[in-house]
C-alpha cells in the first residue's frame, strides 16, 4: 500500500474479493474455479489497474482466467479485460509506473528468490532487483539457482511432502550458501514454505516479502519471527 | 514393461533415500541445464527456431494421415515395407514374425523408447531371440535388468562405480577379469564386447527421431555411432517408431535437428546423424537387404483433435526432465513406467490409463520450467492440469482432497463467510503462536509440519481487517 501510495496511486481494496481460485484450478475442479473467477471479475470491475503482491495470483488472473471461459464469449471478454489490467506489484511499479528507486534503508545482505509464476508467467526478474538496488545499506547476494522452484506448489507441498521437502531443502542450502541474512521473494506461498524450512533447520535467515523492505518496513517482525 | 506408476509415492520415498541415485542426480541437475543454456545463447535465432519447430509439428499433426501415407508410399517405392501396429501387442508380433522369417537368433538394437514402451526385449527373449542393446547406457541397464531412468540418458541414475561392478560381474565370463575405474576404460571394454555382437546379429533394430515423408527416410541421431553399425551390418533392418515421428520434408528435419541436440545435451548437433532410406540398392557396398518400418499407434491417434494433441509434438529431447525439480529430486524410475519427468506425466496416463498413472500429473508444482525450455513449446503444466481435471470429473481424485476442496470452494464462493472464517483462523493462529512465532505441529497440517515450521500470523488481524481499521481512522 505504502509503495503504491508513494508512487501516487489511489488504492482501493474491494471488500468482496476472495481467493483467485488457484487451489481449485490446479486440483482439476473447473466448475468451482469458474464460479470463483466470476466473483473476482465482478469485484474488480471498473478499476483501471489491479495489482497483486503475488506472482501466482496475478498470473492466475492475467493468464488463466480467459481460458476458463472458452465456451462463454461474454465472460471471456470480461476475463480478458481484467487480464489486461492485472499486474504483479514489482512489475506494476517498474514497468507501468516507471518507478526506479524507493526511499528505504535496510542494513544487511539479502538474497532474492524468483518465484515461478512471477518469473515465467509475468517476466518478473529485473524489476525487484532494480528497486532493491536503491535501498540504502542493502547488498544483494544471488543464489546459484534463484530460478529453481522452492517446492511449494500450492497443494503439492502437502500432497507430496517428501518430494517438496527435498526441493525446499535444496533451496535453503542454496540460500545459506550465499551468506545472506535475509531472504526476499514476491510470493507468499514460497515465502512461507522457505521460512518454515529455514526455521526447522535452525537457520537464522530472516524471511520477508520484498515489498516490506522496499516500503522501508524492514524493522517489523519477519515471517514466523517471534517478537 | 510392468508399470509401478500407481506406487509413485512409495517409489519417490525410496528414491529420496538412495544415496547413489542422489549423487547422480546432483550432477545431472547442473550439467544438462547449464549446457542447454549456453547452447541457446550461442544461437541468436534459437527462440525463432523453437516457434518454427512447433509449427512444423502442428502442421504435421493436423495432416498426419496424409504424411503417414506419403511416407509409406515412398518406403514401398524404395523396396522397403511398412507395417502398421495399432497396439503394442501388434508391434511385438510383427517384429517377432520378422525375426522368425530370417531365423534370427541375435538382434542388435540401438536405443528406442518405443521398444521400451512395447516391452520388446522380454518378448523376444521368451521366443529365444537375444536382443542386444548397443547404446552404452541401454547396454548397462540391460545387464542390470533395469528400465531406463531418462529418455536420452538411460543409465543416468548410476554412478561410475556401479557401472564398474556391473561390467566386472557380466564380462568376467568373457575374459575381462579386472575391475576398471576409469571412464574411458569402461567404454573401451563395452566396445570390445559389443563389436562381436554387431557381427553376430541377424537383425538390426533401431528407433527413429524422424520419419521423413518426402523421401521415405528414417532419421536417427546418436553420439556413439552404434546405430550405424546395427543398421548396416545385419541383413534385415527394422525401424520402430510411433505415428507422430513423421514430418514432411528434409528441410523440416533440419529445423528440428537444430533445436533437438541443443535442448537435449547442449550440443550443436549430435555426433552422428544418419538417414536410412530403404534397403541396399544394386551396387551398394553394404546395407541391409530387407528394410522394414514398424509404425506404432498405441492410443496416440485418439488424442488427435483434442486439447491433449500438443503432447504429440514431443521430439524426445529430455529437456523437460533435465530442468524439472521434481525429476531432479527423485529421478526417472519413481515415475514407474517408460517415460519420466513432465512429458511422462502427460504421456503415461494416455498410454496406460489415468487410473494407473494418476499421481504423475499431480506430482508437479507447475513451476513451468519444463514449458520454458521445451523446443516445441508443449504446454506441459497445462496438459498436466487437463489430466487433473479428468481425474476430478471421474472422481479419481482422493476423497479427502475432494472433500477438503469442496468445503474450501463453498466458503470461497461466499466472500463474507470467507472473510469471517479467515479472520477467525488468523486470530487463533496468531494467539496460539504467541511466544514462538511459528508452529512445529498443527492439527490437519502434518503434510506441512512434518518437515517445516508453520509461520504464525503477526497479531493485528488479516490484511483486510487492518485495511478497514486504517481506513476508518483516516476517513471518518
Amino acid at each position: 500500500m505504502k509503495l503504491l501510495e508513494d508512487a501516487g496511486c489511489v488504492v482501493e481494496v474491494p471488500p468482496l474479493q476472495v481467493c483467485c481460485g488457484q487451489p481449485a484450478y490446479n486440483s482439476g475442479d473447473r466448475a468451482s474455479t469458474k464460479a470463483i473467477a466470476r466473483q473476482v471479475i465482478d469485484a474488480f470491475e471498473g478499476y483501471p489497474h489491479v495489482v497483486a503482491p503475488s506472482g501466482s495470483c496475478a498470473g492466475m488472473l492475467a493468464h488463466h482466467y480467459p481460458g476458463l471461459f472458452d465456451d462463454d464469449p461474454a465472460m471471456k471478454a470480461r476475463a480478458e479485460n481484467l487480464a489486461g489490467r492485472c499486474h504483479e506489484l514489482m512489475s506494476f511499479l517498474v514497468d507501468v509506473l516507471g518507478v526506479a528507486k524507493v526511499k528505504a534503508r535496510y542494513q544487511g545482505a539479502v538474497t532474492y528468490h524468483d518465484s515461478c509464476s512471477g518469473l515465467r508467467e509475468l517476466n518478473v526478474k529485473q524489476q525487484p532487483r532494480t528497486l532493491l538496488g536503491s535501498v540504502q545499506g542493502l547488498t544483494l547476494r544471488e543464489m546459484k539457482t534463484p530460478e529453481v522452484c522452492c517446492g511449494f506448489g500450492g497443494t503439492f507441498c502437502v500432497k507430496y511432502p517428501e518430494i517438496s521437502n527435498a526441493m525446499v531443502g535444496e533451496k535453503t542450502g542454496d540460500i545459506a550458501a550465499t551468506g545472506a541474512d535475509t531472504l526476499l521473494a514476491g510470493d507468499l506461498g514460497c515465502l512461507m514454505n522457505m521460512a518454515g524450512k529455514l526455521q526447522r533447520e535452525g537457520r537464522a535467515v530472516k524471511v520477508r516479502h520484498v515489498a516490506e523492505v522496499l516500503a522501508d518496513m524492514g524493522s517489523d517482525a519477519a515471517i514466523g519471527e517471534n517478537r | 514393461m510392468q508399470s509401478t506408476a500407481h506406487n509413485f509415492k512409495h517409489n519417490a520415498h525410496d528414491a529420496l533415500r538412495d544415496a547413489n541415485l542422489q549423487d547422480s542426480l546432483s550432477k545431472l541437475k547442473v550439467g544438462f541445464s547449464e549446457r542447454r543454456r549456453q547452447a541457446a545463447e550461442r544461437l541468436p535465432e534459437f527462440e525463432a527456431l523453437r516457434d518454427r519447430a512447433r509449427d512444423i509439428k502442428n502442421h504435421t499433426l493436423a495432416n498426419l494421415d496424409f504424411y503417414l501415407e506419403e511416407f509409406e508410399r515412398k518406403v514401398i517405392g524404395l523396396g522397403g515395407h511398412v507395417h502398421w501396429a495399432p497396439t503394442a501387442e501388434d508391434a511385438r508380433r510383427i517384429i517377432a514374425d520378422l525375426c522368425k522369417s530370417v531365423g534370427a537368433r541375435t538382434i542388435a538394437k540401438s536405443k528406442s523408447m518405443i521398444s521400451e514402451e512395447i516391452g520388446l526385449n522380454d518378448h523376444l527373449e521368451a521366443l529365444g531371440v537375444e536382443p542386444v542393446e548397443t547404446d552404452l547406457g541401454e547396454y548397462i541397464i540391460q545387464l542390470r535388468h533395469e528400465p531406463p531412468s531418462h529418455i536420452i540418458a538411460p543409465a543416468v541414475h548410476l554412478t561410475k562405480d556401479q557401472v564398474a561392478d556391473t561390467f566386472l560381474e557380466h564380462h568376467r565370463a568373457l575374459g575381462f577379469t579386472k575391475r576398471l575405474t576409469e571412464r574411458n576404460d569402461l567404454v573401451a571394454e563395452a566396445r570390445q564386447v559389443l563389436r562381436q555382437k554387431f557381427l553376430d546379429a541377424d537383425v538390426g533394430l533401431n528407433g527413429a527421431n524422424f520419419l521423413v515423408a518426402e523421401t521415405g527416410s528414417s532419421m536417427l541421431v546418436t553420439n556413439e555411432g552404434n546405430a550405424d553399425l546395427s543398421n548396416t551390418l545385419p541383413k534385415m533392418q527394422i525401424v520402430l517408431a510411433s505415428i507422430e515421428k513423421v514430418i514432411p520434408t528434409l528441410e523440416d528435419a533440419a529445423v528440428l535437428l537444430r533445436v533437438l541436440a541443443r535442448s537435449a545435451t547442449g550440443q550443436e548437433s549430435s555426433a552422428y546423424t544418419t538417414l536410412n532410406t530403404g534397403p541396399k540398392r544394386d551396387g551398394d557396398l553394404d546395407g541391409p537387404s530387407q528394410y522394414h518400418v514398424v509404425i506404432l499407434d498405441n492410443g496416440r491417434s485418439s488424442v488427435l483433435g483434442t486439447k491433449m494433441q500438443d503432447m504429440l509434438r514431443c521430439i524426445r529431447c529430455g529437456a523437460c526432465m533435465n530442468h524439472c525439480p521434481v525429476y531432479g529430486a527423485i529421478g526417472g524410475h519413481a515415475y514407474g513406467w517408460v517415460y519420466p519427468g513432465p512429458i511422462g506425466a502427460v504421456l503415461t496416463p494416455q498410454l496406460i490409463g489415468v487410473e494407473e498413472a494418476g499421481n504423475l500429473p499431480n506430482a508437479s508444482t507447475f513451476c513451468g520450467r519444463c514449458e520454458s525450455v521445451c523446443p516445441v513449446r508443449i504446454p506441459l503444466p497445462g496438459l498436466m492440469r487437463h489430466w487433473r481435471e479428468r481425474e476430478f470429473e471421474r472422481h479419481l481424485t482422493p476423497r479427502t482432497v475432494r472433500q477438503g476442496l469442496s468445503l474450501w470452494s463453498f466458503v470461497a464462493r461466499r466472500p463474507k463467510l470467507y472473510r469471517r472464517l479467515t479472520g477467525w483462523a488468523n486470530q487463533l493462529l496468531a494467539l496460539f503462536g504467541r511466544g514462538e512465532g511459528r508452529y512445529r505441529s498443527l492439527p490437519l497440517a502434518s503434510g506441512w509440519t512434518r518437515f517445516r515450521d508453520f509461520p504464525a500470523p503477526q497479531p493485528g488481524g488479516t490484511f483486510h481487517t487492518q485495511w478497514a481499521r486504517q481506513r476508518s481512522r483516516t476517513r471518518p
